[in-house]
C-alpha cells in the first residue's frame, strides 16, 4: 500500500505535464500564428446554442476560408467560463499573456463577455461577440477592440417587442434573468413598450438557472397583463414556456413573448409546447440553399444539431476576421479590428452587410413564428417567416448609443 | 421527496449521497427514454424506472461505497459527488444541455381557477403523491419491526448480525430505496421541467440544506422541513424574487446557530 500514493503522484505529474505542452510548443512558435481562441460556456445552460458548436463553427470558418494554404498558420483553442465573469476573465488574461491568443470569439453570457471586453481593449487584442446579448457592448461600453456580431438586445426587444405591441398586446409583464443580460433586455423592451403606448404592469427578476417557475407565472397571472414578456435566454426560456403551459396561460387569454429563443430551445420544447411563439432571429438555417448546405455539413459534426444564429456569428465573425487579417498581413488586434470595420463583410449565412464605428455588426432582422407540428415537414423544420426588418432599422442608431468611440 | 431518500441514506447508513442530484436526473432520463424508445407512458414508468434506477443504486453501493463504510463520511461524499460528474457529463455530452420535451400525461391536462390562483392538475397530483410517499416511508421507519430492525443496525450492526439479520444486504436495499425515492421524485419532474442532464447538479445543494436544517437523519424532520422551506421560498419569490435562491441558506445559517443539531435532530 505504500506505493500508492507514490503512483497517484507520478499520474498527476504525468496529466500535468500533458496539460501544460500545448502553451510550452506555442510559445516557442511566436507570432507566425493566427491564434484563436472560443470562450464559450461548454457546460452549462448555454451549451447546446453555442457551446462545442461554436468551436465547430470556428474550424468551419478557417477551412472555408482557405487561409491555410495561403501560408498563414490558424490554430483553435478553447475553454469553458462556466458562465462565471471571474473565470472567463482568467481565461481571457491566461490566453492573451501566456498563450499568445489574438482574438476571443463568441463569449456567451453578458456578464462574462463585459469583463472579457475591457481585458481585451487593455491588452490591444480583438474580441468577436456572437452568443452575449447586452447592447452595452456597442453602447457605454464600447472599445475599439470588440465587435458585436450577431444580435443584441436591443434589436430583440425592437423586432420582436414592437410586433408584439403593434399587434395589440400592450400590457407587459416581465420574467426576467437577474444578470447583465437580463436586465438590459428587460429595459430595452419596456422602452419600446412605453414608447409605442403600452404599459408595463409588473416585473419579476429570477436568478440565472431557475428551475421552478411556478410562482413567477403566478404573479404574472394574477398581473392580467396580455404580454409576458421572456427576458431570458437557454434553459430559462425553455423551462418558463414548458410551465406556462402547464399553468393554462396560452388558454386564458394571456400570451407569451419569447424574447430571445434559439432554435436549439424550440428542438428542445417540441413543435406542441412551443408552436405560435414569434422570435426574432437574424439567422435560419433553412433560409436558402448556401445556409442550408452550411447547416448539413454544420450538423453532421455536431452531433445533429443545428446552427443557432450564435454558430452563424462565430462563423462569419471568424471569416471576416481571417480576410482582415490577410489584407493586412498582421494579427494586431486593433489594427485588424479597425480594418474589419473599414472592409464591408460578405458571407454566405449573412450575406452583405457591414460594421458601424461603435463596434455593431450590421444585417436584416427576421422575425419567425414557429410552426405547428402540422406545418413541420421534416426534423428542424421550425420556423416561417413572418417579417423582415431592414438593416438600417434593425439595429439601435449609433447616436443614441452612447459609444465614446463615436462622440 | 429528494429529502427524503437523502435523509433516509444519511440517517440510516451515514452516506451523505452527493450523487443524489443525478440519480433524481437519471430518474427523468428513464421516464423519457421508456416514452422515445419503448413507448411506455407515465404511469408505466413511474414503477420501472424506480425501480431500474434503485438497482443501479444497488450495484454501487455494493461494489463501490460497501469498500468505504469503515472510513471516515467524507471518502462516500468524494465518491458520490465524482459518481454525479461522471453522469452528469456523460448525459450533457450525449443529449446536450437544453433538455428534452416530455408532455404531461393526459389525465392531468388542464386545472383548477381557485379564484385567487391557478392550480394546475399536474402539480396537486404530485403534491399528493410526495405526501404518500413521504407519510409511508416515515411510518416504515419509525413504526415498523422492519424498521426497527434498520435503525438498530445502525446503531450496533455487531449484535443485530448476531441475532441472525443479514446487515450487509439491509443496508444495500436501504441505499436501493433511497436513490429510488430520488427516481422516483425525477419521472414526476418530467412533465414539469425540461428533462435535462443539469437538472440535479442545482437542486442537490438546496436538498442538503433542507436535510441539514431538518436534522441530519431525521426522516420526520426533512419532511416537515421539505414542505415548510417550499412555502418559505414561495413567499419569498412573491415579494422579493431575487433573494430565492439564498433564502434556504439564510434559514440554514440562523437554524444552525441556534440549533447546532437541526430542528429535528437527535443527539448522537
Amino acid at each position: 500500500m505504500r506505493t500508492l500514493p507514490k503512483i497517484w503522484l507520478a499520474l498527476a505529474l504525468v496529466i500535468a505535464g500533458a496539460a501544460a505542452r500545448p502553451g510550452n510548443a506555442v510559445a516557442q512558435v511566436s507570432d507566425g500564428v493566427v491564434k484563436i481562441g472560443v470562450l464559450s460556456d461548454m457546460s452549462s445552460l448555454y451549451t447546446d446554442l453555442a457551446g462545442a458548436g461554436s468551436v465547430v463553427a470556428a474550424n468551419m470558418a478557417v477551412e472555408d476560408s482557405g487561409i491555410k494554404k495561403r501560408g498563414i498558420k490558424v490554430e483553435i483553442v478553447s475553454a469553458d467560463h462556466q458562465n462565471k465573469p471571474d473565470v472567463g476573465s482568467n481565461i481571457a488574461r491566461q490566453w492573451y499573456d501566456v498563450d499568445k491568443v489574438d482574438v476571443i470569439v463568441d463569449v456567451p453570457n453578458s456578464g462574462v463577455a463585459l469583463a472579457v471586453s475591457q481585458i481585451t481593449k487593455d491588452k490591444g487584442k480583438a474580441l468577436l461577440v456572437s452568443g452575449a446579448g447586452t447592447a452595452d457592448l456597442t453602447g457605454k461600453a464600447c472599445t475599439p477592440n470588440t465587435i458585436h456580431w450577431t444580435y443584441d438586445t436591443w434589436m430583440l426587444a425592437h423586432g420582436t417587442g414592437k410586433a408584439i405591441v403593434k399587434t395589440g398586446g400592450n400590457t407587459w409583464f416581465f420574467l426576467t434573468a437577474d444578470y447583465a443580460f437580463g436586465q438590459s433586455l428587460e429595459k430595452n423592451t419596456e422602452d419600446v413598450v412605453l414608447e409605442n403606448g403600452g404599459k408595463v404592469l409588473g416585473k419579476v427578476r429570477h436568478p440565472l438557472n431557475t428551475q421552478d417557475f411556478s410562482s413567477f407565472l403566478l404573479q404574472a397571472q394574477a398581473s392580467k397583463a396580455k404580454i409576458i414578456g421572456l427576458a431570458n435566454a437557454g434553459g430559462d426560456t425553455t423551462n418558463a414556456i414548458k410551465q406556462a403551459a402547464e399553468f393554462g396561460i396560452g388558454k386564458g387569454g394571456q400570451s407569451l413573448a419569447g424574447l430571445l429563443v434559439f432554435i436549439t430551445d424550440v428542438n428542445a420544447l417540441g413543435l406542441p409546447t412551443a408552436q405560435g411563439l414569434i422570435l426574432s432571429n437574424t439567422f435560419y438555417w433553412d433560409a436558402n440553399a448556401e445556409t442550408r448546405a452550411f447547416a448539413k455539413r454544420f450538423a453532421e459534426r455536431n452531433k445533429g444539431v443545428h446552427p443557432t444564429m450564435v454558430h452563424a456569428g462565430v462563423y462569419s465573425a471568424v471569416r471576416h476576421y481571417l480576410k482582415a487579417v490577410e489584407a493586412l498581413k498582421n494579427d494586431d488586434g486593433t489594427k485588424v479590428v479597425a480594418k474589419m470595420k473599414a472592409m464591408p463583410t460578405d458571407d454566405p449565412l449573412f450575406g452583405k452587410g457591414s460594421i458601424r464605428a461603435d463596434g455593431r455588426k450590421i444585417h436584416p432582422v427576421y422575425l419567425y413564428e414557429v410552426k405547428k407540428p402540422s406545418e413541420s415537414k421534416h426534423p428542424w423544420d421550425y420556423y416561417k417567416l413572418r417579417n423582415t426588418i431592414p438593416a438600417d432599422q434593425a439595429f439601435r442608431p449609433m447616436a443614441q448609443g452612447g459609444c465614446p468611440l463615436v462622440k | 421527496m429528494l429529502s427524503l431518500g437523502l435523509a433516509v441514506i444519511f440517517g440510516l447508513l451515514n452516506i451523505i449521497n452527493f450523487a443524489h442530484g443525478a440519480q433524481y436526473m437519471l430518474g427523468a432520463f428513464g421516464a423519457w427514454m421508456l416514452c422515445e424508445h419503448a413507448g411506455l407512458g407515465y404511469w408505466p414508468s413511474l414503477l420501472i424506472v424506480p425501480i431500474a434506477v434503485g438497482a443501479i443504486g444497488i450495484v454501487i453501493q455494493r461494489f463501490m461505497l460497501s469498500r468505504l463504510a469503515n472510513l471516515d463520511h467524507l471518502y462516500g461524499l468524494l465518491l458520490t459527488f465524482g459518481i454525479a460528474l461522471v453522469l452528469q457529463g456523460v448525459f450533457t455530452n450525449i443529449y446536450g444541455s437544453s433538455g428534452l420535451p416530455y408532455r404531461l400525461p393526459p389525465a392531468f391536462i388542464g386545472g383548477f381557477n381557485l379564484g385567487f390562483m391557478f392550480l394546475p392538475r399536474y402539480r396537486l397530483w404530485v403534491i399528493a403523491m410526495s405526501l404518500v410517499v413521504c407519510g409511508g416511508t416515515w411510518f416504515v421507519i419509525e413504526r415498523t419491526k422492519l424498521g426497527s430492525y434498520l435503525r438498530a443496525a445502525t446503531e450496533n450492526p455487531t449484535l443485530v448480525q448476531a441475532f441472525g439479520i443479514n446487515v450487509p444486504a439491509m443496508i444495500t436495499l436501504t441505499y436501493g430505496f433511497g436513490v429510488a425515492l430520488a427516481a422516483l421524485a425525477g419521472v414526476m419532474a418530467a412533465p414539469i421541467y425540461q428533462v435535462s442532464p443539469l437538472m440535479g447538479a442545482n437542486l442537490i445543494i438546496v436538498v442538503f440544506a433542507v436535510v441539514v436544517i431538518g436534522g441530519m437523519g431525521s426522516i420526520g424532520g426533512s419532511i416537515v422541513t421539505g414542505f415548510g422551506l417550499g412555502v418559505v421560498e414561495g413567499l419569498t419569490k412573491y415579494f422579493y424574487a431575487e433573494a430565492s435562491n439564498t433564502v434556504i441558506f439564510v434559514v440554514m445559517v440562523l437554524v444552525l446557530l441556534v440549533k447546532p443539531r437541526g430542528l429535528f435532530g437527535r443527539e448522537r
